[in-house]
């Protein structure tokens, strides 16, 4: 992963703000467990390959450093499959409703 | 990290970080140990609702549809006994312009900073209030920060957030997104330590002000449609602030005697703080992992006092399971022709099963709508659930355990509100009010009738309260 990503590209950056002995006392075991970690997007302001140090300044104009770890990165949440047990409800209820005009 | 910026050195600036970033010297409205006055921390703003409805006017804001919904009211009347079944109204709050009812919340937050001069805007928040914020911001001018609790320690992404994330960015914000745990609260307050920007928390007077047109607009629709008020308003329940701003709202259109509803999605038993169940709620808002907790302690919020209190005007209080939340939602889409988003159908679950209990000149308004779209979808939370081992099956959702199972109805007849004991509720704020008192302290007269009108009691009920709480052997 040496290709370097050009000044200027919107890339994603992560990084770890607090270490599990950081964590406050408070929060469940696994959570205490874990780092807190970050991610945030903006425009990578030196060239710079995967996996780098970098800085970026975010689209409120904000300087933020981390670990370059996506360039253009995607929005992959979407539906998925339909769900098998909403897809009768609809017609189900249509049903009582016409059983119910019939009989009223 | 140690030293200036971190936790305990930020944590202990928390103060001084509130005041400069909401404007609000919230110590000078203490008038007690416990007693603050709130009714002069909302009026000292300036908003009264003709000056509400101008901010919100000029961005779109409000103003929406109150859809009547005849085919879900004649399928409750078709599962009562003759004679009962009320109409169903909805207010149609997905048609604001980032899609809930969050703009209200947002407006005046946006107008505020504006207008006192703050470089910019931020808000902790990972629902659709972040939307919300991003909007105002953009039409403001302005620059926006949202910070979002968003993954777990897999990286694995709540849908319902990431699409958040999404609509913030498409509005121009910077969103920082985090792994689970509170001390988001830690980051949040270094993010406006560093940029100045005005701090739209949902907690604060103008949050809970810009709510309040929602309920003077109902109120005023109710009337023209049906030439009387509601016999209730059902609200989809969280940190109290669509509680308190509707309940406030309908006082202010001469609607105070009509019952407010609250109602939260249960999610007993699943920790609000831990890694591993965040991705096992496939409800990111409306549910009891917030609406229990702010009950019952309002003042846990990012501000020093909330102006949302949603003990002082709760009639009720009533949980459903998730399941019948996406049957509602299912049955919205499909009998009504209104595809919306899950969380915002708390009420309408609810209105479903109480409709049936009311005569059939009732009259039941669900309050809030909300946008819908990828992730944000019950077929994206239970395609994740399903992933992530939770069971999900038709049957009678009482038989439901959150984290564990969802069950999707397999009748209308099965939709049931269960109860939460509003006097437990009250007693558990009041235990929670001493506590937070400092030891040796005992509550003047003023904060007794704080108190009384904080859980909507009376000096005596508190007075009864404190004298059990102090009898030896407890």
């Amino acid at each position: 992963m040496s290709e370097r990503i050009a000044e200027g590209a919107w890339v994603q950056i992560h990084g770890i703000v607090l270490r599990p002995g950081e964590r406050v006392a408070k929060v469940p075991e696994e959570t205490q467990a874990v780092p807190l970690e970050m991610t945030a997007k903006g425009r990578l302001d030196g060239a710079a390959a995967l996996g780098e140090e970098v800085t970026i300044t975010t689209p409120a104009g904000r300087r933020l450093a981390g670990t370059l770890v996506a360039v253009d990165p995607p929005y992959d949440h979407g539906f998925g499959r339909p769900v098998p047990e909403l897809v009768p409800v609809g017609r189900e209820l249509r049903a009582l409703l016409v059983n119910e005009g019939e009989t009223r | 990290m140690s030293g200036h910026d971190g936790y305990a050195a930020v944590m202990a600036r928390r103060g001084d970080v509130m005041r400069t970033s909401v404007g609000i010297d919230y110590a000078a409205y203490a008038t007690g140990a416990l007693a603050f006055d709130y009714e002069r921390l909302l009026a000292d703003t300036g908003y009264d609702l003709p000056a509400i409805e101008a901010v919100q006017a000029r961005t779109g804001v409000g103003a929406t549809p109150l859809v009547e919904l005849e085919n879900l009211t004649s399928l409750a009347r078709a599962l009562a006994p003759a004679g009962h079944g009320a109409r169903i109204l909805l207010k149609d709050e997905a048609a604001n312009p980032s899609g809930s009812f969050k703009d209200r919340r947002a407006s005046l937050s946006a107008h505020e900073a504006r207008a006192k001069g703050y470089p910019g805007i931020a808000a902790a928040t990972s629902g659709n209030y972040g939307a919300a914020v991003a909007s105002q911001a953009a039409k403001a001018g302005l620059p926006c920060v949202i910070v979002q609790e968003a993954f777990d320690s897999r990286g694995l992404a709540q849908p319902e957030i990431a699409e958040k994330a999404r609509a913030c960015e498409a509005y121009g914000a910077e969103v920082l997104r985090l792994s689970v745990g509170p001390e988001l609260f830690y980051v949040f307050l270094r993010v406006l330590e560093e940029t100045g920007f005005f701090n739209a928390s949902l907690y604060t007077p103008y949050s809970i002000l810009g709510i309040e047109t929602l309920g003077y607009e109902l109120a005023r629709q109710v009337r023209a449609l049906a030439g009387r008020l509601p016999d209730a308003v059902l609200v989809t329940h969280a940190g109290g602030g669509n509680v308190t701003g509707t309940a406030r709202g309908l006082a202010a259109a001469g609607a105070a005697e009509v019952p407010v509803i609250g109602v939260s999605v249960d999610l007993a038993g699943l920790h609000m703080a831990s890694d591993r169940d965040f991705n096992r709620k496939s409800f990111t808002t409306g549910h009891t992992g917030f609406s229990i907790p702010f009950t019952t302690w309002p003042d846990r919020a990012d501000v020093p006092r909330n102006a949302a209190r949603a003990l002082r005007y709760l009639d009720r209080f009533v949980t459903v399971t998730q399941g019948e939340v996406f049957y509602a939602t299912q049955a919205l889409a499909e009998l009504e022709g209104l595809e919306r988003g899950a969380a915002g159908n708390t009420a309408l679950a609810a209105a479903i099963a109480m409709a049936r209990e009311l005569p059939a000149d009732g009259i039941l308004v669900v309050q809030e709508t909300e946008y819908t779209g990828a992730g944000k979808h019950p077929i994206a939370q239970l395609g994740l659930a399903r992933k992530l081992g939770i069971e999900v099956r038709r049957g009678d959702p009482r038989t439901s355990r959150p984290g564990e199972s969802i069950v999707v109805p397999e009748h209308p007849s099965q939709l049931r509100v269960v109860d939460l004991d509003l006097d437990r509720i009250r007693r558990s704020y009041l235990r929670k009010a001493m506590g937070s008192l400092a030891a040796g302290t005992t509550p003047s007269d003023a904060d007794v009738e704080f108190l009384a009108a904080d859980t909507r009691t009376d000096p005596d009920y508190v007075a009864r309260f404190l004298r059990q709480a102090d009898a030896p052997g407890r």
